[in-house]
C-alpha cells in the first residue's frame, strides 16, 4: 500500500488473532524489539529529561545519572523552558504559526481549485497543462532559492511572512494538485451530474459537494505540508532570514542556539522540546492522516 | 468509477459532461480574459500581502499580525477565488464557460510558473555563468565542480550517503516491521508509534537530539555528557571527538537521518507485509519453509515494489539534505555534502554560477529517480 491517501487498510488477517495471546517461544522477538525500541528511543528521552534538569546539572553531568535522584525535587527544574522563551522562543513559536498555518492553507485552496478545474472542466491545454504541473515534481527547493530570493531583494519583501507563504504554497502545489486532481477525478462523475441539474453552477458544485467529499485527501496533505513547514529550516533561512530576529522561526532560532555551542548547551534541551511539541501533537492527534500524507508525498522532490 | 490518473485527449468528450460550448472558444479576446482572470488572484494575493506594511513591522502586537496573517491567509484566498467566480458570470455565457476554468486552474499555474518554472530556467542559465553572473562562462562552473578538491569531496559525500543511508533504512525499517508483526496487537502499534516518533521532528530538532549523544570534552575537562563518551569512557577509553573523526564523522552524521527516516519505512513496510496473503505464507510453511525461507522467498518478493518505493523515497531525501550537515558541523572536516556545499557557495562565498551549477546537478541526480515513482504510482492508481 504506496501512496494511496484514501484506501484503508486491507487486513488480511483473521478476526481473532493468533499473536493476540502470549508465547514463550517468541519472547526472543519480545527481546529483540525492547532493544531496538530503548535504542530509538535513547536520543529523545535524553533530551526531553535533560530539559529538566538545572543548567548547571545539564553541564555538569550526563542526563542517565538523574536516575540516581530521580525523586529529589532539587534537580528538577522549569528554569531553561522560561529562559528559552524568553530568549526569544515565545516570539518565534508565534512565528512559527504565522508561517506555518496560512503555508498550508492557502496552498491547498489554491490547489484545490486547479484539481478540480484539471478533473472536472474542460478547457484547452488541460492535457499538457497537468502533465507540466507533474513534471514539476522533480524540481528541488534548492534549485529555486537563489532567483526568488533575488526578486524577493528587489521587490523589498525578502524578511516578511507572506514571501515565505507563497514560496511554500509554490513549493508544496505540484504535489497538492496531483494528490487532490487524481482524488477528485475519481470520484462518480453522476453525483457531478446530478448536482449539475439540479441547477448547481461549478463554484457550488466545488464548495459543497467537492470539497467535504475530498476531506481525507485534503487532511493528508494538509498534515504532510503541516511538517514540512513547521520543521523546514532553509526556507526560513533563506527569505526570513536571520536578520531581523523578531521574524525568525523555531528551526532558526534552535539552530542559531545550537551554533553557540557549549555556551548554549543548557538551553538546547529545552529549545528543542519547544520546537517539537506542535508536530509531537499532530503527530499523536492525527497519526492515521500523517501515515497517509507521508506515503503520498513519495513523489514529491 | 476510476479516472486514469493521466489526462488522455479522447477523454475530454467522455467524462467530462461540462464541455459546454464556448469552452474551446480559442478567439483572442477569450484568451485575454483567460490570462487575466488568472492572474487575478496571485496579484491580488501579493498586493494585498506587501502592501500591509504593519504585517511586517515588528511593533505591531504578534497576536494581531497572525490573527490578521491567518484571516488573510485563509479567508482571503477563498473570497479572491469566489470574486473572480462571480465576475466571470457577469460574462455571456458562452465567454463565461470559456473564461472560468482559468479562474479555478489559472493561480495554481502562475504560482507555480514564478516559484518553480521561472527559477528552475534562471538557475540553469546561472550556473553557465561566472560567480557574479555577468560573463558567459560555459560549463566551466561544471568543470570546476567535477575537478576540484573541495566540490569532488561533497560529491563523494552525497554519493556515501546516498548509498548507505537508504539501504540502511530499509533494511532497519523491514527487520523492525517484520518484528512488530510477530508481537501482540497493543504492543505492536505502541512498539510502531516509538520508532515512527523521530519522523515528526525536524532536521535541526534531531540534530539537537545527537549533540547529546555525540558531544565531546578533551579528557580533563569535565564529565563526558554525551552518551557515546560516557560509554566509551566507562569502558576505559579516551573520549573521541566523534563529528571531527576524519571519514567517520560522515557515518556519525549519517545515524541522524536513519534515526529519522527508519520509522517512515518501518510504517510504509509494514502495511505491505500485513498484505501479503496468509494464504501465500501458510502454503510455504506447509511445503516445509522455515520462516526465514517464507521472510526471504515469500514476503520480500511480495512486497518489493514497495520497497522501491522507500529506498527512492529516503534517498531523495538523502540527496536534498542540508540542515544536518549544517547544523553539526557546518560542513567542516570533510562532511560537506552536495545540497550544503550549494547553499555555502551561495551565501557565504557569494559564487552563483558554481552554487546554480550544484543545484542543477541536484536537479539531475533526483529526476530519474523521481519518474520511476511518479510512473510507479499511475500504475497503481490505474490498476485500482
Amino acid at each position: 500500500m504506496t501512496t494511496v491517501a484514501e484506501r484503508p487498510v486491507v487486513k488480511t488477517k483473521a478476526p481473532k488473532d493468533p499473536h493476540d495471546s502470549f508465547s514463550v517461544a517468541r519472547s526472543p522477538v519480545y527481546l529483540a524489539c525492547a532493544v531496538i525500541a530503548v535504542i530509538w528511543v535513547i536520543p529523545a528521552l535524553g533530551l526531553m529529561i535533560s530539559s529538566f534538569r538545572t543548567p548547571s546539572d545539564i553541564r555538569g553531568s550526563g542526563w542517565w545519572t538523574v536516575f540516581g535522584s530521580l525523586f529529589d525535587a532539587g534537580s528538577w527544574t522549569l528554569e531553561n523552558y522560561a529562559t528559552v522563551l524568553d530568549q526569544g522562543f515565545s516570539n518565534s513559536f508565534a512565528n512559527s504559526l504565522a508561517v506555518t498555518i496560512p503555508a498550508v492553507v492557502i496552498p491547498i485552496t489554491v490547489a484545490a481549485f486547479a484539481a478540480y478545474a484539471f478533473a472536472w472542466m474542460d478547457f484547452p491545454g488541460r492535457t499538457v497543462l497537468f502533465a507540466v504541473v507533474v513534471g514539476l515534481m522533480v524540481v528541488p527547493l534548492q534549485m529555486t532559492l537563489i532567483p526568488i530570493l533575488r526578486i524577493y531583494t528587489d521587490l523589498g519583501i525578502t524578511g516578511t511572512f507572506p514571501g515565505v507563504w507563497l514560496a511554500h504554497t509554490g513549493f508544496g502545489l505540484p504535489l497538492a494538485v496531483y494528490l487532490l486532481r487524481n482524488y477528485m477525478g475519481s470520484l462518480p462523475s453522476s453525483l457531478i451530474e446530478s448536482a449539475e441539474i439540479d441547477g448547481a453552477d461549478h463554484f457550488k458544485i466545488f464548495t459543497r459537494l467537492i470539497i467535504p467529499l475530498s476531506m481525507p485527501v485534503l487532511a493528508a496533505f494538509a498534515t504532510l505540508q503541516f511538517l514540512w513547514v513547521w520543521n523546514d529550516y532553509l526556507v526560513a533561512l533563506v527569505f526570513l532570514g536571520v536578520a531581523n530576529p523578531d521574524s525568525t522561526v523555531l528551526t532558526v532560532d534552535l539552530a542559531a542556539l545550537k551554533g553557540r555551542g557549549e555556551g548554549a548547551l543548557s538551553l538546547m534541551p529545552a529549545g528543542a522540546m519547544v520546537s517539537m511539541i506542535l508536530p509531537l501533537v499532530v503527530f499523536f492527534a492525527l497519526q492515521k492522516f500523517f501515515v497517509r500524507g507521508l506515503t503520498a508525498g513519495s513523489v514529491k522532490g | 468509477m476510476t479516472t486514469p490518473p493521466v489526462l488522455r485527449d479522447d477523454e475530454v468528450e467522455v467524462s467530462h459532461p461540462h464541455g459546454q460550448p464556448g469552452s474551446h472558444d480559442n478567439s483572442p479576446q477569450v484568451w485575454l480574459l483567460r490570462i487575466l482572470s488568472a492572474l487575478v488572484v496571485p496579484a491580488v494575493l501579493g498586493l494585498f500581502f506587501f502592501t500591509f506594511g504593519f504585517l511586517q513591522d515588528p511593533d505591531t502586537n504578534k497576536i494581531v499580525q497572525i490573527v490578521v496573517a491567518i484571516i488573510v491567509g485563509v479567508g482571503g484566498v477563498w473570497l479572491l477565488f469566489w470574486a473572480m467566480d462571480r465576475l466571470v458570470s457577469l460574462l455571456p455565457e458562452r465567454a463565461g464557460a470559456g473564461v472560468r476554468p482559468f479562474v479555478f486552474a489559472g493561480p495554481a499555474l502562475i504560482l507555480l510558473g514564478f516559484y518553480l518554472v521561472y527559477p528552475t530556467i534562471d538557475t540553469i542559465i546561472t550556473s553557465l555563468r561566472d560567480r557574479s553572473g555577468e560573463t558567459f562562462v560555459g560549463l566551466d562552473n561544471y568543470v570546476l565542480i567535477f575537478t576540484q578538491g573541495p566540490y569532488l569531496e561533497a560529491l563523494r559525500n552525497s554519493f556515501v550517503w546516498a548509498v548507505i543511508v537508504p539501504v540502511a533504512c530499509v533494511v532497519l525499517g523491514l527487520a523492525v516491521a517484520t518484528l512488530a508483526d510477530l508481537l501482540p496487537r497493543k504492543t505492536e502499534s505502541t512498539f510502531k508509534s516509538l520508532i515512527f516518533l523521530p519522523m515528526a521532528v525536524s532536521f535541526v530538532g534531531a540534530s539537537v537530539v545527537f549533540t547529546f549523544i555525540y558531544n565531546f570534552r578533551p579528557e580533563g575537562f569535565g564529565a563526558q555528557i554525551g552518551l557515546l563518551n560516557a560509554i566509551v569512557s566507562a569502558f576505559g577509553g579516551s573520549p573521541v571527538d566523534w563529528l571531527r573523526m576524519p571519514v567517520w564523522n560522515n557515518l556519525f552524521l549519517m545515524v541522524i537521518l536513519i534515526w529519522t527516516q527508519t520509522g517512515f519505512a518501518m510504517v510504509i513496510l509494514s502495511s505491505a507485509i500485513k498484505g501479503v496473503p496468509d494464504d501465500l505464507l501458510e502454503a510455504a510453511r506447509i511445503d516445509g519453509a522455515n520462516e526465514w525461507q517464507v521472510f526471504r522467498r515469500i514476503t520480500v518478493p511480495t512486497i518489493a515494489s514497495t520497497i522501491v518505493v522507500v529506498w527512492t523515497t529516503i534517498l531523495i531525501t538523502t540527496w536534498k539534505v542540508y540542515d544536518i550537515v549544517a547544523v553539526m558541523t557546518g560542513g567542516r572536516d570533510g562532511t560537506s555534502v552536495v545540497a550544503e556545499r550549494m547553499v555555502t557557495e551561495f551565501f557565504t562565498f557569494e559564487n552563483d554560477g558554481v552554487g546554480a551549477a550544484l543545484a542543477v546537478v541536484l536537479l539531475v541526480l533526483v529526476t530519474p529517480i523521481l519518474v520511476i515513482n511518479i510512473r510507479r504510482f499511475r500504475e497503481q492508481e490505474a490498476t485500482r
